[in-house]
């Protein structure tokens, strides 16, 4: 069989497709790898309103969601006004949206959800006005809570999107 | 990975073979209860260097059958008669005596790193032999191989189904805490052994498929940052990423029954869809397009449909459309959430995860919706997968709170026999894989 050959050819080769959200100046609910922690040095001051920093403890980084739903909630809403403000402000920083979800559910469907919820918050801030090229979505599911327990007040926390900084020129 | 062992088959030709349909047979139904007895009294050592290997192998052929929950093994400390030589007459009126309804001999020859396993199954009750003799012939190093492959023959020749034995599981291995996860993939042995890592901890991976003939691996991998799907291939654990329609996230991939082409979800603007694409070609087609959560989805053993989950109705359900998408018929209706269906080997039943009143359930119903019977509960148990002949599901159950870790367990379709399968470290994800040739 060369059906294997032909499907290698046909197919990316890992690598090519390198890491395309370098550089993330990540908050504390931030899952990927890579991200600096919101005290972190890149994050700079929470003091300065230019920084990293500022962004994800004084407007808040993310949004949390009910159960199984992606409906921004009005509080939600007041933090988006908040991130799409700065963003446009400091028009030097690009964002990954990071969709979560509880473990109350599969992987699979998580990821899903995951991604409305992550969606869901893109569209909010493209609707203020940040340029949709500044901004990405990914989602993890179920795979990165930030806390452990297995009660609602864990849940609530890990049902949330989480706006991740990274810092890199707008071509275009 | 290298190639352990080549399985030489012969039958062996002195002996009386009996019907293919001896009077020994054990039909599976849910009301079996009633465990076949057998006796394998440790096989013969044709050689000085066999004497290491015979009463391990003798002891993994007993444990595979007994291991089913079909069959109960006679202890050697009620044998009346020994087993001196692999040709000599069996006194069948010793093993009645004891209530041994089948026997299993065996010999065993070592030559340097080569070994070959000889083996007859034999009807207690009716005096003959069960089918033919076999020889097995391999590599000393893949003894384990043969133990399954024997078991595997008188499970067969019992039941008058395939057998599950000689089969891996790839799976995802997880160490670490909950709000940080270490996730590799592995594969095994279906009852645990023989582990190898696939892939490093770099990178979430979840969700592994085997192809139908074992060869390949989809699974699905944040390496690249963000979720897409990649293929492995097992004998030089190579692995590339997978060409999808443009989406901002692939997942949840399954190979078609011919291997040639991959049924996966992808997401796009916070919606999800089933999509096909030809490995060969790269064209895809998009399956669905609703405005819903559409993903999880796995093909009919003919090919022509396609079982997946969505939640157009509100919450998840089970729906079934043709392999080239269109129209979909629900199929779970019961209270709760439906959601990973797996079609099985055979074609009859749908393995689902089920979410209902906080616990979750490993379950089984007509491919009508019919017949849903539910085999396990806990705190959360999902990813259900099919043992090669449809007999057994394996799926992941995870435990609650701060230290939950997620292991491996088995349980037969008739609800019995839930047993955790003894994997290396923490677990999820199973997919088994084909009986090995």
């Amino acid at each position: 069989m060369n059906m294997m050959t032909k499907a290698t050819m046909l197919l990316l080769v890992l690598g090519t497709a390198a890491c395309t959200n370098p550089d993330r100046l990540g908050g504390a609910g931030g899952a990927g790898a890579g991200g600096a922690g919101a005290d972190g040095a890149l994050a700079g001051s929470a003091s300065d309103p230019t920084s990293p920093a500022y962004f994800n403890q004084a407007i808040g980084d993310r949004v949390l969601f009910a159960v199984d739903t992606s409906t921004l909630t009005p509080e939600g809403q007041r933090i988006l006004d908040g991130q799409a403000q700065w963003l446009l402000t400091n028009a030097d920083y690009r964002a990954v949206v990071e969709g979560h979800a509880d473990e109350q559910g599969t992987r699979e469907y998580n990821i899903a959800l995951g991604a409305r919820r992550a969606n869901a918050v893109r569209e909010y801030l493209v609707s203020r006005g940040v340029p949709t090229t500044r901004l990405e979505v990914i989602s993890y599911g179920k795979l990165r809570p930030i806390e452990v327990c297995s009660n609602e007040a864990c849940y609530s926390q890990n049902r949330r999107a989480v706006t991740v900084l990274s810092f890199s020129a707008i071509t275009s | 990975m290298k190639k352990i062992l080549t399985l030489l088959v012969a039958l062996i030709l002195a002996g009386p073979v009996a019907a293919q349909n001896g009077p020994l047979r054990l039909t599976i139904t849910d009301g079996v209860i009633e465990p076949i007895t057998f006796a394998a009294p440790v096989f013969q050592a044709e050689n000085a260097e066999a004497a290491q290997v015979v009463n391990n192998l003798n002891r993994l052929v007993a444990q595979d059958l007994s291991g089913t929950g079909l069959f109960r093994e006679i202890p050697a400390n009620a044998y009346i008669s020994q087993i001196t030589s692999f040709s000599q007459p069996i006194a069948f009126a010793d093993w009645r005596a004891i209530n041994a309804q089948a026997l299993v001999t065996g010999a065993v020859a070592v030559n340097g790193n080569q070994m070959t396993v000889k083996f007859r199954l034999y009807d207690i009750y009716s005096g003959q032999e069960l089918g033919g003799g076999l020889q097995l012939a391999g590599t000393t190093a893949g003894w384990r191989r043969m133990g399954h492959k024997v078991a595997d023959a008188v499970y067969s020749r019992i039941t008058g189904e395939g057998g599950y034995f000689d089969s891996r599981v790839v799976y995802v291995a997880e160490s670490g805490p909950k709000d940080n996860r270490q996730m590799r993939l592995a594969v095994m042995d279906f009852d645990g052994e023989n582990t190898q890592y696939l892939t490093d901890s770099s990178a979430i991976v979840l969700a592994p498929r085997f192809s139908p003939t074992g060869d390949r691996i989809l699974y699905t991998s944040y390496e690249s940052g963000f979720p897409r799907i990649n293929l492995l291939n097992v004998a030089n654990v190579g692995r590339q990423q997978l060409q999808t329609a443009p989406g901002e996230m692939a997942f949840s991939p399954r190979f078609s029954r011919d291997g040639g082409s991959v049924i996966y979800s992808l997401s796009n603007g916070g919606n999800t869809d089933i999509f096909r694409s030809d490995l060969a070609s790269g064209q895809y087609t998009r399956l669905t397009s609703a405005p819903s959560i559409e993903t999880a989805p796995s093909l009919s053993p003919d090919g022509t449909q396609i079982v997946f989950e969505s939640d157009r109705s509100g919450t998840q359900q089970l729906y079934i459309m043709s392999a080239n998408g269109g129209e979909a018929r629900r199929i779970s209706f019961g209270e709760g959430r439906y959601s990973t269906p797996v079609w099985s080997p055979r074609g009859d039943l749908v393995a689902f995860t089920k979410q209902n009143a906080g616990r979750f359930h490993i379950g089984v119903m007509r491919t009508d919706g019919s017949e849903e019977r539910l085999l396990t509960a806990s705190f959360l148990d999902e990813g259900p997968t099919w043992s090669p002949n449809g007999r057994v599901i394996m799926f992941s159950r995870e435990t609650q709170g701060e230290s939950g870790t997620s292991s491996l367990y088995s349980i037969d379709i008739s609800g019995r026999n839930l047993k955790a399968v003894p994997v290396q470290g923490a677990a999820s994800d199973p997919s088994w894989g084909p009986l090995q040739p």
